[in-house]
């Protein structure tokens, strides 16, 4: 049985040009241990996805099931057990972080609600944890502004594994860090889920990152996931030509002043087009990939792809 | 030489974020200056245009543009530098952009301002302007306002602005660190190309090591205000020499490099830059692994390094030998 099993979720807003698709028809799974990451560029809707599997934005229709329950249709109250074993890491700690109350209080909050262990308990479990994300215990009675950001990730992670979760979704956690500070990030969250057995759902769109990070790898557009396949194999082969395109665009001293890969921009998700939502953009794009939808088919083992051009 | 900064320093009340800079750009090339966050970079560019906040001065150091001392330039003779001869980008389009006014009656406002054309030419080359940028129908979209474009093509538009005079330096900076990974292929390929048809030389601020690599000349690396190393960018990327810009590359994973979580572990730089405050000494001494005493008695001088070349340490070739044994070891 997987961790998190998500057949069919779809989440779409209402706005005043019609439905955004933020999330459309997605399938995934999660199995313990795993780090899944998903890929994507802004607006592709991997964050409605991320926050749609904590059930902070109601899914559209769909099921998700966490450790064989279904959890889709539960109300708050019911919520309340599942919530405590998965966790949400964000992008801008700071913006998470309660500027009044100190890290002591923020660490402390989720188990009083949670009703955890007795005063005593609740605090060696705070301490333990200061410790695990390398930060001094003397930072438990200092409020959040007098971190820098790369500490203030480290709060963030503390609060988000102080409940002991089993999955946790990581929003881009890395991305408003420098560089010397994301790998201390990193090999902290590695270090984390060597220790307490965890599985990470980590968003990002940062592809070396990504390379590093997980073991299984899905790449999202317009609302779709596109392709997804084992870490080493859709770096062997990516198929979808977007993944190739977004693999192309980064960086790299090897391709002196070369010519952008792909051009124009990622298209409003309110307008779905006919078939492929990708074919605007797309140099192998023909006919079929104008009128038909691609089905999202099995190439190799574990490798799927929606590309009708793809083989 | 087209630009040449000297001994430049920036002072607030309590601190100095940018010490005795120096550099030079030639025409027509690609100067990047790469740091982090409190590397001092930003600040460098907004010195180079006087567009420093007020409690900030420059208690010394000089900027020679084609021949000027800018330093020495009244205000009313530096707004003629900007936005002619200068033309600045920066990392977030919307905020440099009027929210009420059409992309077109932005163009044209620098276009009558600097070049006194009359508004029906203004309006003319403003749509040629945006063709030039690569914005898809122009003559549509110079009617649009901000709002209604997306962050790629605001950056274009706003390149769009910073170059409508034909300046011959264009400072970017952090041009495409809003942007998505194809969109920031699409801009910098477009600085580039503006830069061979505009024969203009171009200042690329960035905490990007792969964009140094891919599109610069020359590589200036800063850290908490200074400059600890200059190179071309192909040396600095296969032999680094400064034991910071060595950190910066073993701690970034690389995309093809096949490093992965299970059997890796990332090189970390240990501590943050806020240590640099008050350093007497070397600013990285808190955080080098080849720090020694004498590196905490005085700020170690920039001294030649093979050609085109500047490191900031004087302990470069233990740092080389400690990284070869490293790499056997791997």
């Amino acid at each position: 049985m997987s961790l998190l099993s998500v057949v069919e979720l779809s989440t779409h807003y209402k706005s005043a040009g019609g439905t955004l698709r933020a999330v459309d028809d997605v399938s995934l799974t999660v199995e313990t241990g795993e780090t899944v990451a998903l890929v994507g560029e802004s607006g592709c809707g991997k964050s409605t996805l991320g926050k749609t599997l904590l059930r902070l934005v109601d899914p559209t229709s769909g099921s998700i099931t966490f450790q064989g329950r279904d959890i889709t249709a539960l109300g708050q109250q019911e919520l309340r057990a599942t919530r405590r074993s998965i966790q949400m890491i964000f992008q801008d700690p700071f913006a998470s972080l309660n500027p009044r109350h100190s890290i002591r209080d923020i660490l402390t909050a989720p188990l009083k609600v949670h009703g955890a262990g007795d005063r005593a308990e609740r605090r060696r479990r705070v301490e333990d944890m200061i410790d695990r994300v390398g930060l001094p215990r003397e930072a438990l009675d200092r409020y959040p502004h007098e971190f820098s950001g790369g500490q203030r990730q480290r709060i963030g992670i503390a609060r988000a594994l102080i409940l002991a979760p089993q999955l946790v979704v990581c929003d881009e956690p890395v991305s408003a860090l420098d560089l010397s500070i994301q790998a201390q990030i990193l090999n902290l969250l590695v270090d984390m889920k060597k220790d307490l057995g965890l599985s990470y759902f980590f968003i990002s769109h940062d592809l070396s990152v990504v390379r590093y990070f997980a073991d299984r790898v899905l790449v999202m557009y317009l609302g779709k996931i596109v392709e997804s396949a084992d870490v080493a194999e859709l770096w062997a082969s990516p198929k979808h030509p977007y993944t190739r395109a977004l693999m192309e665009a980064v960086p790299d001293p090897e391709k002196r002043k070369q010519a952008a890969p792909i051009t124009g921009d990622l298209p409003s998700p309110e307008n779905v087009l006919a078939g492929c939502r990708f074919h605007p953009r797309c140099p192998l794009a023909t006919d079929i990939c104008r009128s038909r939808e691609p089905e999202f088919r099995e190439l190799a083992s574990g490798h799927r792809v929606a590309c009708h051009h793809a083989a | 030489m087209l630009l040449e900064v000297d001994e430049l320093s920036v002072r607030f009340p309590a601190a100095e974020p940018v010490r005795k800079l120096s550099f030079s750009v030639e025409e027509g090339q690609t100067l990047a200056i790469v740091g982090e966050s409190g590397s001092g970079k930003s600040l460098t560019a907004l010195a180079l245009m006087q567009l420093l906040p007020r409690s900030a001065r420059i208690p010394n150091g000089k900027i020679r543009f084609a021949g000027h001392d800018l330093l020495t330039l009244s205000e009313r003779e530096m707004r003629q530098v900007r936005g002619r001869d200068i033309g600045m980008i920066f990392q977030e389009p919307m905020t440099s952009l009027n929210p009420v006014l059409t992309i077109g009656a932005q163009i044209r406002e620098v276009l009558r301002l600097h070049e006194g054309l009359s508004a029906k030419a203004a309006q003319a080359r403003a749509v040629e302007l945006l063709d030039l940028v690569r914005i898809p129908d122009p003559q549509r979209r110079v009617k649009d306002y901000p709002h209604q474009l997306s962050g790629g093509m605001r950056q274009r538009v706003m390149i769009a602005v910073a170059v409508a005079c034909n300046p011959k330096l264009l400072i970017a900076d952090e041009p495409t660190t809003a942007l998505d990974v194809t969109i920031q292929a699409q801009v910098l390929d477009l600085i580039d190309q503006l830069r061979r048809k505009l024969s203009m030389a171009v200042i690329l601020i960035t905490h990007d090591l792969g964009v140094v690599g891919q599109w610069a000349d020359n590589v200036v690396v800063m850290y908490a205000g200074r400059k600890v190393e200059e190179a071309l960018p192909g040396s600095l990327l296969e032999q680094p020499l400064h034991p910071y810009t060595r950190g910066l590359l073993a701690a970034s994973p690389r995309l093809n490099g096949g490093e992965h979580y299970r059997h890796t572990r990332l090189r970390e730089i240990p501590g943050s830059i806020v240590s640099a405050v008050g350093e007497k000494g070397c600013p990285f001494r808190p955080r080098c692994p080849l720090a020694r005493a004498s590196c905490g008695e005085a700020v170690p001088v920039l001294r030649g390094a093979g050609a085109n070349r500047l490191v900031a340490c004087p302990f470069t070739d233990i740092g080389a030998e400690a990284s070869r044994v490293a790499a056997v070891g791997r």
